[in-house]
């Protein structure tokens, strides 16, 4: 498989901007002021520790969210601003893979992946049948159509639905945490169908996970995520050579612990009406 | 019929020349044109020479028509794909089913 590294060109055009993005949950601020600029071809990999506010970052980019403050771009739309026809198309363009799968168990893994081409195609179902089968070709799923979800293992659920999730041939791919759970070995090859869709079908993707080998391995660059804000954004390279302690300390995965202020713990223990600020 | 189809026609050989995308907007052309021909003559091949980009719709088309010639005694086959084409194929293992020159 060819190498994927820095394979985008300097000049090209940005496909996912995200322009200072503000969000609560209730009162507790979860991203705050968050920017993103990622180019076409592109593998981002956005990385944190738990609560850093990398999974809700991805929901607002997919449109789940109402922010509460902030702009987010697809493919040159304002996703809430941009009309409902608009949205429609711009979901054609949109391929997600989600932590579970997020498999329907009571359809055959073929007709899963066959989903998004009876919702958004006319195509006739000869054609939808191959393009299924094709796509659990790619990976490396073929002849597993029949299967229901219940008997796929937990790789071969993720690469189920990563094959949903290409089945239109988006411009825009999205994982989160497509390798937690799985062995190296599988993780592995998750990465590696990763880099092999980059480079054969030039998509865009934006990665959440926290594992650092895969991060590693397939990104061309990484944001940290920290308490909501962005930390660092940099290529492989450039993070491991950070000396940011918060960055140091995600590499080590060494454990966050803020230096402790006796009074606010206690209040946390003891307030009945306590909130995060 | 588009400009992005045009083909050359003799009592054995129809050779289909495909320019530009193919992608859901025309691939039900394409899939139309191939087996059109194949109804015809005993011999079809698709050149690929120009085609910037091709979706899995356009590729399904293609299958469709291997089906098609491989069901009916009829020879479909591929010619000149460019290399974003060849290595869509080969992630599908397409090139080890299609006889590609």
């Amino acid at each position: 498989m060819s190498s994927a590294k820095n394979k985008q060109q300097p000049e090209s055009k940005t496909v996912i901007e995200v322009n200072d993005l503000v969000t609560h949950y209730g009162q507790r601020k979860i991203l705050d002021g968050v920017n993103l600029n990622i180019k076409k071809g592109e593998i981002r990999v956005i990385m944190g520790g738990s609560g850093s506010g990398k999974s809700t970052l991805l929901w607002h980019i997919l449109g789940l969210y109402q922010p509460t403050r902030g702009q987010i771009k697809l493919l040159g739309n304002d996703i809430h601003t941009m009309s409902f026809n608009d949205q429609l198309k711009l979901k054609q363009d949109i391929g997600v893979s989600f932590q579970s799968g997020a498999l329907f168990s009571s359809m055959t893994v073929g007709d899963n992946v066959a989903l998004p081409l009876r919702e958004f195609t006319d195509l006739d179902e000869n054609t939808i049948r191959i393009i299924s089968r094709m796509k659990l070709e790619v990976v490396n799923l073929g002849g597993f159509h029949k299967l229901m979800p219940s008997q796929l293992s937990g790789g071969m659920t993720k690469r189920a639905a990563l094959a949903r999730s290409i089945v239109l041939d988006p411009k825009l791919l999205f994982f989160d945490e497509p390798s937690a759970g799985l062995d190296p070995v599988v993780a592995s090859e998750i990465d590696d169908l990763i880099l092999s869709l980059r480079d054969t079908m030039g998509m865009s993707m934006v990665v959440v996970t926290h594992e650092l080998d895969s991060a590693f391995k397939i990104a061309d660059k990484i944001t940290v995520l920290d308490k909501g804000k962005n930390l660092m954004t940099g290529t492989v390279e450039e993070i491991n050579k950070s000396d940011n302690k918060r960055v140091m300390d995600l590499l080590q995965r060494r454990s966050r612990h803020d230096k402790l202020n006796p009074s606010e713990y206690l209040r946390r223990l003891t307030q009945e009406n306590y909130t995060l600020s | 019929m588009t400009e992005f189809i045009r083909f050359e026609k003799t009592e054995l050989l129809t050779t289909i020349y495909v320019t530009g995308e193919v992608d859901l907007s025309n691939s039900a052309e394409l899939r139309k044109t191939i087996l059109g021909a194949l109804k015809t003559t005993p011999t079809v091949k698709v050149d690929l020479a120009d085609v910037e980009y091709i979706d899995s719709s356009g590729i399904a088309a293609m299958v469709e028509g291997l089906q098609f010639a491989n069901s009916n005694a009829r020879f479909f086959g591929i010619s000149n794909p460019s290399t974003q084409v060849r290595s869509i194929l080969e992630l599908a293992r397409l090139d080890q089913v299609f006889d590609i020159d």
